[in-house]
């Protein structure tokens, strides 16, 4: 363990219907880091990055953050913490601005005005249309511009880049990278392949 | 920039929700039909007798608020549950139960006001005596709150089970019975001319402990949910 570690997992294990997912799972990240979690589907990659958000708790062992368990730190641990799951966790009946607003409201506000981050997902045009409107790809695009909106050091994403077009998992990932040269921390599965060759990557397999 | 303060965070969340329930007003014009036309069908199904009616007519009213209600308690969570938002509001910077009052709140707003607003003429309709309706009136205005605030623990408890309308029911229902044994109580007396201070106090007491002990257990069984 680094002495700049920030985040810990120690001893882990994730149990579901009498199937061990995983156990006995140790790792650190230090900032800077991101961490990729491979394996094949009903692996427990969900599983796990939802118990890295603190909405799961873990069957056996815990997640430090700064040393400290987040089930402790609780809300001092979420505030710092953005996550795009499965659902894209947006609103179909608002428009995407109030969506973002909604988000900004509910965390840190960071210093990037809501029409900016619009634009760098391409959706600048469409701020004023309800999210019902939009097709897959781009109510993805507007999730993961909720990353920009708030203030947080780590980024928990699970298949961020479904339904997405080779243009935009490219500017994507040039976001991924600059979060990591500011020292934010990522932890994400993905399907596709990681065009991110500037970042320091570690690699989970969770299916051995 | 900084984080909002609770209060804006509050008042923020509630009118989300409003505009939520506004662009979908169907859905939630649902339980209002539904209390209006269950009143309405009484008098045609067991005959035009003014005497009947204004006899039963606290019982009616108050067993249609409540099944209206239990009709409506689970839009209070579910769609934030589907679309992955309650994730989103779980790991908000702000408290939980605070989220969670904004949101039943908004809730009340939606489908209990009405239900205050429709009802004098209901029971207008149903002959039930003028020193009665004020009460009427106050009883839901203090009770109905309550039964948003408690049905807010079941559905937050159930939100993550597949078929969980029927637990949900069943877990709110017995809870609901206090509610209106005091709510129709205290009309009855009015009808009667006798005092109803007694049953109001009792409502109110029921409201300040749904107020202060619901949103608290309501954010726990949300935990419990997604995990």
């Amino acid at each position: 363990m680094s002495s700049t570690s920030l985040f810990q997992i120690d001893n882990l294990a994730c149990i579901r219907d009498d199937r061990v997912l995983f156990e006995h799972l140790n790792l650190s990240l230090a900032a800077g880091q991101m961490l990729l979690v491979e394996g094949s589907n009903g692996s427990g990659k969900t599983s796990l990055l939802r118990i890295l958000t603190g909405l799961k708790l873990a069957d056996e062992g815990e997640v430090l953050w700064q040393g400290k368990a987040i089930d402790q730190l609780a809300a001092d641990y979420t505030e710092q913490v953005s996550y795009v799951g499965h659902h894209d966790g947006v609103k179909r009946e608002l428009s995407c601005l109030e969506n973002l607003r909604l988000v900004q409201a509910m965390g840190k506000p960071s210093g990037v005005e809501l029409d900016e981050a619009l634009d760098r997902v391409s959706l600048y045009r469409y701020g004023d249309t309800l999210v019902s409107n939009l097709s897959a790809g781009q109510k993805r695009r507007l999730a993961l511009s909720r990353l920009m909106v708030t203030e947080s050091l780590v980024w928990i994403l699970d298949e961020p880049f479904t339904s997405l077009d080779k243009k935009s998992m490219a500017g994507f990932e040039l976001m991924f990278e600059q979060h990591l040269a500011e020292q934010g921390i990522i932890v994400m599965t993905s399907h596709h392949d990681i065009g991110m060759v500037n970042a320091d990557i570690q690699r989970l397999d969770l299916s051995q | 920039m900084n984080r909002l303060s609770l209060s804006q965070a509050f008042i923020y969340l509630l009118r989300r929700d409003l505009t939520l329930a506004f662009r979908n007003r169907a859905e939630f014009a649902n339980p209002l039909l539904f209390f209006i036309m269950v009143i309405t069908l009484f008098p045609l199904a067991i005959g035009a007798v003014p005497e009947l009616l204004a006899r039963i007519a606290p019982g009616i009213i108050w067993v249609a608020a409540l099944l209206a209600a239990m009709l409506s308690l689970e839009s209070i969570f579910r769609s934030d549950f589907d679309d992955g938002s309650l994730d989103q509001l779980l790991m908000s910077a702000h408290p939980m139960p605070l989220l969670v009052l904004a949101k039943v709140c908004a809730h009340w707003l939606v489908t209990g006001f009405p239900l205050l607003i429709i009802s004098p003429i209901l029971a207008e309709m149903l002959g039930m005596p003028q020193q009665a309706q004020g009460v009427l009136f106050l009883t839901i205005l203090i009770a109905t709150p309550v039964l948003s605030l408690v049905g807010s623990i079941g559905v937050a408890l159930t939100v993550g089970l597949p078929k969980g309308g029927m637990i949900l029911s069943i877990l709110v229902l017995p809870l609901y019975v206090p509610v209106l044994i005091f709510a129709a109580s205290a009309i009855e007396a009015a009808a009667g001319g006798l005092d109803v201070s007694a049953q109001i106090y009792m409502l109110l007491a029921f409201l300040f402990l749904a107020l202060s002990l619901s949103p608290v257990a309501a954010a726990a069984a949300l935990k419990i949910s997604m995990s």
